[in-house]
């Protein structure tokens, strides 16, 4: 699956260790988080960036300690319907300031990358390579935003008092 | 009326090129049926028995002359040449092909009208008192409200994939119209003892296989506090509402299940969390927005203009004023409210024509504006009281007299099997016969106020549960059979209504119900005791007596 990071497909550095395979000793893994939470001291002690892949049916309460030492967290998407890591992404960004990579995987589609990038996600693992090629037409799509989050964006409200102030500045 | 600004109008032509793509990848086979179908659902297109269906929305109930044009437009141009009027201030349109909702949508959104969010597991359309503004005794526009709900429910990225769908209603005023304590989340407009507004805010209503009153969540959220809120309860069900299963999704079973004081628990700690938050609104921007509702510049008339007296010889037009005007908040003024009920009508049905004229009727008399209720009716809230007469006959010319309203053959009922692919009984046919049965007007008003609501399957889009006198059908070994619950009401003293015995086949349906009415005449202890008063006051047992004892 292609990888789209800051707006470009590039190569995944995190290789994805399955729960009964051995750690490579170094380089940057992806591991589930069952693996992690059952030793994550030993884990982030090991040469190499370390990743969790966490699933949308868990607090993301638990990862809190750990958030300044982890490379990635991958926020699971089963099926494009189910939209609960957009919660658990806001949380980690704007909750507790985590700004490591926030990756986005399942099933990603090109229609939700807009509200992807909203709630903090900066790295996409794209299902289909059309849409991962298709990127940057696609979250250039909208200029508008209406309601706050942690993206930075200024929202349509804050742009109307701004056009605001500076109308009665002129006059 | 809400004037749209550069920036609503480029998000909405945003999105509909968005659609564009959309329905150009499905057509070229880039996106299957399955990833397809979220996608046109989060744009009001249903794929029906026969067609696609189209559900726009009326944000509010409030259009414009020129948007109600637009819409007259779409059904002719697009459609058959009419539109159906829901139960949540939406219009349908039943006939649309999949390859020209692109244009239908850019039609639209030239008026500033959209389908955003009209259907899918997301935030739908803001409902709201369709008397906004002009209702004596309000606490304030609710309007004003509904519209920065709409904008933040609008594509909002944590939202858009709750476990189902999530809709919003608010009243301003003591006596609901808008149906609060059947929505998601109701919000009741008041002031508290500082004189500061807010809202009661209400939690977990709804209809469907599982009806539930919404329960108090919070007696007071401060104006400024509401998109926060709003914002931890939808968080709180985002996270924990079920998935599972799909007739357990909705908010109104996690309420249920973790009880309301845990659920507010919930929604309070997440609340206290976000802290200070950029949702709270400030006055400038809360100001903002007010400052884009207009209002018309009203004269100062007399409470009884002269051409009213003169009317008032006229026994025809007299029964429709008494029956279909309302008091408006300023004097020599009154709120007109519209049947879309004729005799042997479907419910809810406007034609492009009857839309166009419409059109022209507020733009002479109602200073351009129309407002959408829940009940499927349409109302002209500025007309001067000198005009009625005058408004009343070219009414009549159109259909759009018919002095039931709030009547018994006053009728909500859903598309029903005619139309809809999930029902398993038709719904308008039974609305129809029942109209003929009560065709009388004379009959009707002796009656009073009674409202029948019928749905053609358990989702309950007719409201069945909350008609003072509800029709549900069902499928009995392949036949069409109706369960009859008396009692219900969606209003501030909402209640399920209760059913009064066996099914009955759907041939027997009106007899039924005119047994009811007969049961009603004879047990009420005088004739304002109204019938959903009567079954309260009686129980159901009387009215189940007289109705089955020959059955």
């Amino acid at each position: 699956m292609p990888l789209v990071k800051d707006g470009k497909i590039v190569t995944d550095i995190f290789v994805h260790v399955a729960d009964d395979a051995e750690l490579p000793g170094d380089g940057a893994v992806l591991v589930s988080a069952a693996r992690f939470l059952e030793d994550p001291e030993a884990l982030l002690k090991r040469a190499g960036q370390v990743g969790v892949i966490w699933p949308n049916s868990r607090d993301v309460d638990d990862l809190v300690p750990f958030l300044g030492r982890l490379a990635a967290i991958a926020l699971v998407f089963p099926t494009f319907r189910d939209g609960r890591a957009y919660s658990q992404a806001r949380l980690l960004r704007e909750r507790y300031g985590y700004d490591g990579e926030l990756r986005a995987t399942g099933q990603v589609l090109r229609d939700q990358f807009v509200f992807m990038l909203r709630a903090g996600f900066d790295a996409l693992e794209a299902k289909k390579q059309s849409d991962a090629e298709a990127f940057t037409l696609t979250t250039k799509r909208y200029s508008v935003f209406y309601q706050p989050t942690g993206d930075g964006r200024a929202t349509a409200p804050l742009r109307r008092l701004q056009q605001r102030h500076s109308e009665s500045a002129r006059s | 009326m809400y004037a749209y600004d550069e920036l609503d109008r480029t998000l909405l032509n945003e999105r509909v090129e968005e659609f564009r793509d959309q329905v150009r990848r499905r057509l070229s086979g880039e996106l299957t049926e399955d990833e397809f179908k979220m996608l046109r659902l989060q744009n009001g297109v249903y794929l029906q028995l026969h067609a696609y269906m189209f559900r726009v929305a009326i944000p509010y109930g409030t259009l414009s002359s020129n948007q109600l044009r637009q819409l007259a437009h779409v059904a002719r141009k697009y459609d058959r040449g009419y539109g159906h009027f829901t139960t949540r201030q939406n219009i349908q349109f039943n006939w649309i092909k999949l390859a020209e909702q692109p244009d239908a949508l850019a039609d639209l959104a030239e008026v500033g009208i959209h389908a955003m969010q009209t259907s899918g597991n997301n935030t739908r359309n803001v409902t709201s008192d369709q008397w906004a503004g002009v209702a004596p005794g309000e606490i304030e526009d609710p309007r004003i409200w509904s519209e920065i709900l709409r904008q933040y429910t609008t594509l909002h990225p944590e939202f858009s994939f709750l476990p189902r769908k999530f809709k919003f209603a608010i009243t301003a005023s003591a006596h609901d119209r808008a149906a609060i304590k059947i929505h998601d989340i109701g919000l009741r407009l008041h002031r508290n003892a500082e004189g500061e507004a807010g809202f009661e805010v209400l939690v977990g209503g709804g209809l469907g296989r599982t009806p539930f009153i919404g329960k108090t969540i919070k007696p007071f959220v401060h104006g400024r506090d509401l998109l926060s809120y709003v914002e931890a309860i939808l968080r709180v069900y985002n996270q924990y509402g079920r998935r599972d299963n799909i007739y357990k999704a909705r908010i109104k079973i996690l309420v249920h299940e973790l009880g309301i004081e845990k659920f507010a628990a919930e929604v309070e700690e997440e609340w206290r969390a976000m802290g200070d938050t950029a949702l709270t609104l400030d006055d400038a921007t809360i100001e903002e927005i007010r400052s884009r509702f207009t209002y018309p510049a009203y004269e100062k008339l007399p409470h009884v203009p002269d051409e009213l007296k003169k009317a008032a010889a006229d026994p025809l037009f007299e029964r429709w004023r008494r029956n279909s005007v309302f008091t408006h908040k300023v004097q020599g003024y009154a709120i007109v409210t519209l049947s879309l009920k004729p005799v042997g009508g479907p419910p809810g049905d406007a034609t492009a024509d009857q839309m166009d004229a419409l059109a022209d009727l507020a733009d002479k008399y109602s200073f351009g504006e129309i407002r959408v209720g829940h009940e499927q009716n349409l109302a002209l809230p500025h007309v001067a009281k000198r005009d009625l007469p005058a408004l009343w006959s070219a009414l009549d010319k159109l259909g759009l007299a018919t002095p039931n309203v709030n009547l018994v053959s006053d009728i909500i009922a859903c598309p029903g099997l005619d139309y809809c692919s999930l029902a398993n009984a038709r719904s308008i046919p039974i609305a129809q016969e029942l109209t003929r049965r009560f065709a009388n007007p004379d009959t009707a008003e002796l009656i009073g106020r009674l409202h029948i609501n019928i749905s053609g399957c358990i989702n309950a889009c007719g409201h069945h549960h909350v008609g003072h006198i509800g029709i549900l059908g069902v499928e009995k070994n392949g036949e069409e059979f109706y369960q009859i619950t008396i009692g219900g009401r969606a209003d501030e003293n909402a209640e399920l209504g209760a059913l009064i015995g066996p099914a009955v086949p759907y041939g027997e349906v009106a007899d039924v119900i005119e047994d009811i009415v007969e049961a009603y005449l004879a047990l009420r202890e005088r004739p304002d005791e109204l019938f959903v008063d009567a079954v309260k006051r009686l129980g159901v047992e009387p009215f189940r007596e007289r109705v089955y004892a020959t059955r």
